[in-house]
């Protein structure tokens, strides 16, 4: 990926399976930019993207969605003037393929309600349905980030820093939701997180960029030990 | 009820009893207030009512700032006009004259979305102001279509044409029902993805929502709802021209309507409307009244000459602006 003379991302080339990839790396390393390449928001000015052997590199952000990439933000990426309710209704309704729907009313699909209030429960939101979501404090937005992404039911989870900004008590529960999706097996997890030690109590790999170019890959207990990751991001020099 | 009202109930008790008003009055215009010039106000009101409904969709609900909207409101009122003039003045060629203007505003819509909704916001308005300018040239040069600057006076069939009060409930039926089905759309899973590209149009690409066919959809079907109410407006007046559908002025009133009654409610809308069309007409005599009251007091009979009455709507607008931010219906629900 290169905007102007700058490579932001270079020749990253990684196929994900099921299980939970931790994409790590220095601030500016390209790990957002390399899910932005993923999921549809930026288009690659050169390579490939696959999923599930079908060439999507050419596809907007909604068509890869609709194929089964879900994503969640680095920076909380809410309706924020509809409520929390709302927020993760508009996700269901977009996985049922709804949205063209005109002459019925949103309220009498009291399934697409049911389901979005559901996954409030998951992330501990029930009791603040009814809350602009401009109105939640930061560690709740990011549940509700969350919840909208588990509402998408995708077959790619692409988690960007999930646990930024929550507080200690918040953080187990998003955790743990990660934790459940990952043991179902059959689940793609992408997660970018700077928090090494929630890296290693989830990975099942870790791939580690650094000025956008990929220098470590492998199971996380190799990976932290090498010798490139730690000078590249632990910042320990080799000598 | 709640079926007919799509389930968007009016959520305050003021509200409510201001609508049964708006509704009552429109029903009961022709007996209640007798006379030509009511008769008059009273269609207007219906024909806004669902003209600044239609606008509010892309507005309030998309947060599409379009200027074309009076073209639309025109291609209404000339499918009516030239239909009658070229076909004479039956049934069929109001249908056709409709379709066609129908058909038409569909296709410029949808070029105009298609084309350039992808850009960025203030750049469609200009596109749009760029279209809607161009076409009033057009109204106005092609005369022998369309009448040029006079307009056209359109005859009607026979019952409409020997019948006021047929024409107004014609009128006051099909606005009805169609502001019926506006708040049927906004409150249906597509109204949904519509507030949701207002709010976030970044994330609500990332769910999977096409944005760009969803405002499209949105300019189609608020362009065709203006569409009838020129049409309906035509019908009304008799006549269609420059003035009575294109004018810039008209835009101007539309978002000043919008905003005074709440944008994003279509219950604003029908209270915008009726307030403003109402002040338009009436305020000039409530200021007579009131100059002529204070005509013993110094200054105070020349501001509240009846010729500043643009001046004093100016004021209740910056008032409504400031203290109703949201508009007097977001007021009311709060």
């Amino acid at each position: 990926m290169r905007f102007g003379g700058h490579v932001a991302v270079d020749r990253v080339s990684c196929a994900f399976r099921a299980g939970v990839t931790a994409i790590v790396g220095p601030n500016g390393a390209g790990k957002t930019t390399y899910f932005n390449l993923i999921s549809g928001q930026l288009a690659a000015s050169a390579g490939r993207v696959r999923l599930f052997g079908e060439d999507i590199t050419r596809l907007s952000a909604p068509q890869r969605t609709k194929r089964g990439i879900g994503r969640a933000f680095q920076l909380t990426n809410l309706f924020p003037r509809l409520s929390v309710l709302e927020n993760v209704r508009l996700a269901v309704q977009a996985r049922a393929d709804m949205g063209k729907s005109l002459l019925s009313t949103w309220r009498s699909h009291v399934e697409l309600l049911e389901k979005a209030a559901f996954f409030l429960e998951r992330v501990a939101l029930a009791d603040k349905r009814d809350t602009p979501a401009a109105a939640l404090p930061h560690g709740d937005q990011r549940k509700l980030e969350v919840a909208i992404l588990l509402a998408l039911e995708p077959e790619v989870f692409m988690f960007d820093e999930p646990t930024a900004g929550m507080s200690v008590d918040e953080v187990p529960t998003v955790l743990q939701l990660i934790e459940d999706i990952r043991r179902k097996g059959d689940k793609t997890i992408l997660l970018v997180e700077h928090k090494m030690d929630v890296v290693r109590s989830l990975a099942d790999r870790i791939i580690v960029l650094h000025q956008g170019e990929l220098v470590a890959d492998g199971a996380p207990a190799e990976v932290i030990a090498s010798p490139v990751v730690q000078e590249a991001y632990l910042g320990i020099s080799r000598g | 009820m709640n079926w007919l009202l799509s389930g968007d109930l009016p959520r305050s008790r003021i509200l409510a009893f201001l609508l049964i008003g708006i509704l009552a009055c429109l029903v009961l215009a022709p007996f209640v207030f007798p006379g030509t010039r009511s008769l008059n106000v009273a269609a207007k009101v219906a024909v806004f009512i669902l003209l600044v409904a239609s606008y509010d969709l892309l507005l309030g609900y998309t947060g599409i700032v379009s200027f074309a909207h009076t073209m639309f409101f025109g291609i209404g009122g000339y499918g009516i006009g030239i239909a009658a003039a070229r076909l004479g003045p039956t049934w069929s060629s109001l249908a056709l004259g409709i379709f066609l203007s129908l058909l038409a505003s569909l296709a410029l819509a949808f070029a105009i979305g298609l084309l350039s909704l992808r850009v960025r916001a203030i750049f469609f308005a200009m596109i749009t102001l760029a279209v809607a300018s161009f076409f009033q040239i057009l109204a106005s040069q092609l005369s022998e279509l369309t009448g040029g600057e006079d307009g056209l006076n359109i005859r009607l069939p026979a019952l409409l044409q020997r019948s006021r009060l047929a024409t107004y409930y014609a009128v006051v039926l099909v606005s009805f029902v169609l502001f019926l089905l506006l708040l049927r759309i906004v409150n249906s899973p597509f109204g949904r993805v519509l507030l949701s590209i207002r709010e976030n149009e970044f994330r609500a690409e990332a769910l999977g929502y096409r944005t760009v066919v969803y405002r499209t959809l949105a300019n189609c079907l608020g362009a065709l709802m203006a569409t009838a109410a020129g049409a309906l407006y035509a019908l009304w007046l008799r006549y269609t021209g420059p003035d009575a559908t294109l004018s810039f002025s008209i835009m101007i009133d539309l978002l000043l309507m919008v905003v005074i009654g709440g944008m994003g409610t279509m219950y604003g809308a029908a209270v915008g409307a009726t307030l403003f069309v109402v002040a338009q007409n009436y305020l000039q005599d409530l200021m007579k009244l009131a100059s002529d009251s204070a005509s013993g007091v110094p200054l105070l009979p020349n501001l509240l000459h009846p010729d500043r009455w643009l001046l004093w709507l100016g004021v209740l607008f910056i008032v409504c602006v400031y203290y109703f931010p949201s508009g007097i219906v977001g007021r009311l629900r709060r």
